[in-house]
């Protein structure tokens, strides 16, 4: 974990009530896919917790979604301001055991897709070919699809309405896919979805919970796992399959 | 140059700045961060008999001036913290080190603070009878001076540690359980625990805590910190160990002129995690500016 200071140089909205904000600052704690970062906002006590969705060359960018006072604050800050961010926190995805023979399917729904571009950036990257289905409630909150298809995914986007993409919830999608391995990221009856539809192939889901600290001190963020009470912003937000107790 | 040094219970500390239970963990997170040796000390979070996992998500929620928690006493248990957090502290943290306890019985407090004050590394125990987050234990022992009385005699005959009783401030009159727990034997008393609070989230119209109520803190409650430690101050003889909102060098300073020999700083470490150094580095500039030269001194200053 590490503190700084980052500059805004982007804060656009790219789809309904969702925000994308590069930052520019030390980039040398949110490489690794699925953690997240903790953004102290003026006028708000506790931090923000925004999981990463792409890293490079001191540039940050974060997407997030507009659900309370706190994100709307962010959603007005302009460029140039300097943001108070603690970086590197949570587990991310473990991607050690993926070699170029890995099929891997990545399921994102809503604001939970962010983490899965960069970690499907770095298997590309890594030689592995990666699948990917994105989720939304509808056309006008769909975002990211021209960036996940300019890594060269086999992408897939679901509509629930049906107004773009696929009709249907991301499951209704899996069964289109050839995968030996799932990272999810998005809301709980989603991920639950995923892990019942995934049945035996093997899986990390990252999870998002409300926190104070962002760093494992609070207890705030409590979960019970098959290994135990785990953090959610510690020794998570990714939880591996067997683990998981819904 | 000016005396930072304070001795609670007759144990010197480098400066009066302690962590409080349960906004630091057993300690390692911080150590990763920054030297810990730099602490007056630090309270380690609340621990029982045997473990917890707590009370349901979720269980923070944001509030005007602070936050609310309901984490209901998360903790590994006492044997785990004997057995595998306080050898991890001791490679990272040479000085003693404050235990704080907690119970569902007069025999629970009585056991965990017997088997901690084995323990070489602890300085003292402290004994939270004030916890808002869990039923039938903390908070119960807290506002019933009699059960508070029974709670400290029995922790009394535990340990020959220095004791320090940590009160609720939601309590009718403060200084009534603070004088029955001096009565008892207690050595010093630690105050305030956080304060019952809600929220709700008028979008669903329900509770934002699963547990719906859960304790209030952070800069919001100084005040009331500040009024109840020169209350108390006023009604007992043995030290105070102030807490409550305490954000900088300045609050350190007006809650030791109100009559804390020590102070503690609990959330703003969850929203800056080097708060505690900071407050601690500008300590000096601080008392220079107006003009304290010794804390030892100040302790009171408040008073007549």
């Amino acid at each position: 974990m590490k503190q700084g200071l980052y500059t805004v140089i982007e804060n656009k909205q790219i789809a309904e009530r969702t925000y994308l904000l590069r930052l520019s600052g030390d980039t040398s704690e949110t490489g690794r896919p699925g953690t997240f970062v903790n953004i102290r906002l003026d006028g708000f006590y506790l931090r923000r917790p925004i999981s990463v969705c792409d890293s490079s060359n001191n540039t940050l960018t974060l997407i997030y979604k507009v659900v309370g006072a706190g994100t709307e604050a962010l959603a007005a800050t302009p460029v140039g301001v300097k943001l108070d961010l603690l970086t590197g926190l949570g587990n991310g995805y473990d991607i050690t055991s993926l070699s170029k023979g890995s099929r891997p399917l990545l399921v994102g729904g809503g604001c939970g897709s962010p983490p899965l571009y960069l970690l499907a950036k770095t298997l590309i990257a890594a030689g592995v070919p990666v699948s990917v289905i994105l989720g939304f409630n509808r056309r006008s909150e769909v975002f990211f699809e021209e960036e996940f298809r300019a890594l060269g995914v086999d992408l897939t986007i679901t509509t629930t309405d049906g107004s773009y993409g696929k009709r249907g919830f991301v499951t209704d999608a899996m069964g289109d896919v050839c995968y030996d391995c799932i990272f999810a990221c998005g809301p709980e009856p989603m991920l639950r979805a995923v892990y019942e539809k995934s049945g035996d192939i093997s899986g990390q889901f990252g999870f998002e919970e409300r926190m104070a600290c962002g760093f494992g001190v609070c207890m705030g963020c409590s979960c019970r796992t098959k290994y135990g009470p785990k953090r959610i912003c510690r020794d998570g937000p990714v939880l591996s399959k067997e683990e998981i107790i819904w | 140059m000016v005396d930072t040094k304070v001795t609670l219970c007759g144990i010197e500390l480098d400066n009066p700045v302690i962590p409080a239970s349960g906004t630091f963990g057993y300690g390692h997170e911080f150590a990763e961060l920054y030297d810990i040796n730099i602490l007056g000390t630090f309270s380690f979070k609340g621990t029982t008999q045997d473990p917890r996992f707590g009370n349901p998500t979720p269980r923070i929620a944001e509030v005007p001036g602070g936050m609310l928690n309901s984490v209901g006493l998360q903790n590994p248990g006492v044997r785990a913290v004997i057995e595998e957090e306080l050898p991890r502290l001791s490679r990272v943290f040479k000085k003693p080190v404050m235990a704080n306890i907690s119970g569902f019985s007069p025999e629970e407090y009585e056991s965990v603070a017997a088997e901690l004050s084995e323990c070489e590394q602890v300085g003292w125990i402290e004994v939270n009878i004030s916890c808002p987050n869990v039923h039938g234990g903390g908070i119960a022992f807290g506002t019933d001076p009699d059960h508070a009385a029974e709670v400290v005699r029995r922790v009394r005959r535990a340990t020959k540690k220095p004791l320090i009783i940590k009160l609720s401030p939601n309590v009718t009159d403060i200084c009534e359980i603070a004088t029955r727990c001096e009565a008892e034997g207690a050595d010093a008393l630690s105050l305030i625990n956080t304060l019952v609070g809600m929220q709700i989230d008028l979008k669903t119209k329900k509770p934002v805590l699963a547990n719906i109520v859960g304790g209030y803190s952070g800069p919001g409650i100084f005040p009331v910190a500040l009024r109840m430690v020169y209350q108390v101050y006023k009604s007992v003889s043995i030290p105070i160990v102030g807490m409550g909102g305490v954000s900088s060098a300045e609050d350190v300073l007006k809650m030791m002129a109100a009559g804390a020999t020590a102070v503690q700083v609990g959330s703003a470490n969850l929203v800056n995690p080097y708060a505690c150094r900071d407050i601690i580095a500008d300590l000096p500039r601080v008392m220079e500016k107006y003009g304290v030269n010794s804390l030892r001194r100040f302790i009171g200053a408040a008073h007549g």
